[in-house]
């Protein structure tokens, strides 16, 4: 199905008559597959308004999200929770769309300063699995009117509604960057230092641990950058250096290399502890994003990782799975109180059980 | 304003709930002596009140779930209160309703400078917050104007705002996670000191869900480091326009301030004649601060008012000093408080487009004139959400209804021009009505679908957010 309008996608929905798998640019293949009659979103593309003074901006689910930054680089602005590009780890090239990036609520290293995708975005409008056209927020920063579906729905995976349109704040683009490169850290002694950076007035908006290199960014305005990057090297050493951030963004160390890839969300003082045992349980490689919050792994194939995160508060998610890990869930089992909130949320979305059948549980 | 009627015969089971409580709860934390009730009759939003049938107090997670249980197994609406600060009657009560304050649950429980958060009891005050962190230089950024009162509760409930919220975000996105109980007495964890949930951001439904998911009894929040200094500059325009355009011209420049507010005249003669900040006299001033080391904030000042003054400002005052930088703030914090000092006011929240500003201020003026109440505007204009403070007279029959009309009125052109009813206070029961304004049935349709979901019977602040209308055959069953 190929719907070109949102009456059209909506038409599309009500009438189906089985499982439907939401594709925008399939560039995001989380998880296992999901089976059902492909729904196509990239006909609806578009922005549909962009107003820079008020650092807004709309766009139709299926527009490029390389539209839109192109959009936004025109005017010097950007979406502040840096999208990753998850193409390289799943072999894959194609256009990412924006509803695919909202519907995985794809945040980058800026979500530890500037929020993830779901705090930038300020509104949807959707179908849920019935059919029916429903909008929730709008296209103004500040919003309390009524419960918070944005948030909702963002993260969601096309499980409880299929985007059509999505609101954004965005930001200025800095002017200048520096990046403090810190050379042959043990994860401990990163995350101490990421921790250190974090904790300082100095704005830090990316902090990451990446092949023995521990790397932390400053954005703004070039004198400011030029101020804080040396008060960050004169408190934790280290010096100003070249540092492509796409790397950390998009896992491009894992990209070609066989495995499973799992990305676990815990407290950063747990990420050496988290490191330790990843290795200990076999994981090839370990990444700390996030000051050490965002650990990625990669992993032999049919691995449960899951397993040590044991008293270890948080959540794992295996990202890239092989079929050897078919019978591992793919998102973080939840206790029962919870689990069945979801599932009643999903059942009031989607009564039919047809959007992305089974990718949540 | 209507309150659905109350339920009689929960009114007439009242010895028998209250000896229920009371066996649960520790002595004094169950409140039904009907003039000690009084006291819980209303919230900020003053002009309506009623009192409830009990109030309870519990000090801890377990008394709320055991308080929850017993309200659940009789069918008694719960209305949760924090501390009562509501502009939009969050916490108003009705008559066969039980109000759970949770005023007793202010403890911090963990801090952690490492991770940057902190753990506390809901009931804790937002300043407090700050102030148990600020030895360490860290601080809770959302900053509602009643921050010295206001429970961390009530923010989570309202997803409240503040002034440096156009930089640090609003209260769900400084929320790490929150123990809620359900209406049945269940206890859920939801997030932690990770970030972002594991399944459906179930934490950020219940940031603004106004009390109708569940009692929220701790919160992890997010704690930042103070920055090296901030300071304020001043600008007064001899018309909103031109300062509407100064704001929409400083966003694009690619400098972020933590805050920019805005005064038009009434309220700054207003500020001015209470505390005496040394405010111009002009049609409208703004207050832009920012950021940093000394060097940081006149790379960013510098920029600032060489945009200020492409605009031909009257005034532009940089702040020299740390009074001054308080002289400046001084009025603007002052605002609510002084134009209270001449008249009743009803305070709005409608948010809109920032490219919308001189319009719709040049529409309130002249339904200012139409309805014969004087207006005052003041505001975060960095994310377009306004406050006109309509003055009436509490004393003057049909004055309060008129005011509400006009209220009404202003808020529809918020929801016409591209905005939104309420940017950080919440909906309540003043903003209940004009729902349909902004959703249409079934947007709010959904929205009901959730709350079935958490609290299938429909107990938890049920007269709120929603019109009666389309509440009903919910409420009734």
């Amino acid at each position: 199905m190929n719907p070109t309008n949102e009456t059209e996608l909506a038409d599309a929905i009500a009438s189906a008559k089985g499982p439907l798998r939401i594709v925008g640019g399939d560039t995001r293949q989380i998880g296992h597959p999901v089976d059902g009659e492909p729904l196509h979103t990239s006909g609806l593309s578009g922005i549909t308004l962009y107003e820079p003074g008020a650092l807004t901006l709309v766009a139709k689910a299926g527009t490029p999200l390389a539209e839109i930054e192109a959009a936004l680089a025109s005017e010097n602005q950007r979406l502040p929770f840096e999208p990753t590009d998850m193409q390289g780890i799943y072999g894959v090239t194609g256009q990412s769309t924006i509803g695919g990036v909202v519907a995985t609520n794809a945040s980058g290293p800026r979500r530890i300063q500037a929020g993830a995708c779901r705090d930038s975005v300020i509104g949807v409008r959707f179908v849920d699995g019935q059919g029916q056209i429903l909008k929730n927020g709008g296209r103004v920063m500040k919003n309390v009117t009524g419960y918070d579906l944005v948030k909702l729905m963002t993260g969601s995976h096309g499980t409880l509604g299929v985007l059509t349109e999505i609101s954004f704040k965005v930001l200025p683009a800095p002017e200048a960057t520096a990046t403090v490169l810190i050379d042959g850290q043990t994860d401990e002694e990163a995350i101490a230092s990421m921790s250190a950076a974090l904790g300082s007035p100095f704005d830090v908006n990316g902090v990451a641990h990446i092949g023995g290199k521990t790397v932390i960014r400053v954005e703004g305005l070039e004198g400011s950058v030029n101020y804080r990057a040396a008060k960050l090297v004169e408190k934790l050493g280290g010096t100003v250096a070249n540092f492509d951030w796409t790397t950390v963004r998009d896992l491009t160390d894992f990209a070609g290399r066989v495995g499973d890839i799992w990305r676990f969300s815990v407290k950063p003082s747990d990420g050496p502890k988290l490191g330790t045992a990843l290795r200990k349980i076999g994981a090839f490689d370990v990444q700390f994003d996030w000051g050490g919050g965002l650990v990625w792994a990669l992993a032999p194939e049919g691995s449960n990782l899951r397993t040590v995160l044991g008293d270890i508060g948080g959540n794992a998610t295996l990202v890239r799975a092989s079929e050897a890990s078919a019978n591992l869930p793919v998102f973080h089992p939840e206790p029962k109180a919870i689990e069945f909130l979801n599932t009643g949320l999903r059942a009031k979305f989607d009564p039919r059980n047809i959007l992305n059948t089974g990718r949540m549980g | 304003m209507d309150l659905p009627e109350p339920n009689s015969a929960i009114i007439a089971r009242k010895p028998q709930i209250v000896a229920r409580l009371q066996a649960v709860l520790p002595d004094g934390a169950v409140i039904y002596d009907e003039h000690e009730v009084k006291a819980y009759e209303c919230d900020a939003l003053s002009a309506y009140r009623c009192a409830p049938l009990v109030v309870v107090l519990p000090s801890s997670t377990d008394e709320v779930v055991a308080a929850l249980k017993i309200c659940h197994d009789e069918g008694i609406p719960v209305v949760p209160r924090g501390s009562g600060t509501s502009l939009a009657g969050g916490a108003l009560p009705t008559a066969d309703s039980v109000v759970l304050g949770v005023s007793k649950l202010s403890k911090v429980l963990e801090t952690n400078y490492e991770d940057r958060y902190i753990r506390v009891q809901s009931g804790r005050t937002n300043l407090s917050v700050t102030g148990a962190v600020e030895a360490h230089d860290f601080f809770y950024a959302p900053d509602p104007s009643s921050q010295l009162a206001c429970a961390i509760a009530g923010n989570i409930a309202m997803n409240s705002g503040g002034a440096h919220c156009l930089k640090y975000g609003v209260t769900t996105n400084n929320l790490l996670g929150v123990k809620i109980v359900t209406m049945e007495g269940e206890v859920l964890e939801i997030g932690g000191a990770h970030l972002d949930a594991a399944n459906y951001d179930l934490l950020g439904l219940i940031c603004g869900s106004e009390g109708q998911l569940g009692v929220v009894t701790e919160a992890t929040l997010r704690i930042l480091h103070k920055p090296e200094g901030a300071r304020p500059v001043l600008i007064g325009y001899d018309s909103n326009e031109v300062a509407g355009a100064c704001v929409s011209d400083i966003i694009k420049a690619g400098v972020l301030p933590v805050a920019i507010e805005f005064m038009d005249r009434p309220v700054i003669r207003a500020a001015e004649k209470f505390v005496n900040a040394g405010y111009p006299d002009v049609e409208a001033l703004l207050i832009v601060e920012v950021e940093g080391s000394e060097t940081e904030i006149a790379e960013q000042l510098a920029l600032i008012t060489a945009i200020a003054r492409r605009h031909n400002p009257v005034e532009l005052r940089e702040s020299q000093s740390e009074q001054e930088s308080a002289a400046i703030w001084k009025g603007r914090k002052a605002a609510f408080g002084a134009m209270g000092q001449i008249s009743d006011y009803m305070c709005l929240d409608g948010t809109i487009p920032v490219s919308q500003l001189p319009f719709v201020l040049g529409r309130i003026s002249e339904m200012s004139e139409e309805y014969g109440l004087a207006v005052g505007n003041v505001f975060h204009a960095g994310d377009g959400n306004m406050h006109p403070l309509i003055l009436y007279d509490a004393n003057k029959e049909g004055d309060l209804e008129t005011c509400e009309k006009m209220g009404a009125e202003i808020l529809k052109l918020c929801v016409e021009v591209g905005g939104c009813l309420t940017g950080e206070h919440g909906v309540g029961i003043e903003k209940r009505d004009l729902m349909t304004t902004q959703y249409t049935d079934a947007d709010i349709e959904i929205q009901l679908c959730v709350k079935d979901v958490f609290d299938s019977d429909w107990l938890l602040n049920p007269a709120k957010v929603f019109p009666l209308s389309l509440t009903e055959s919910r409420r009734a069953s």
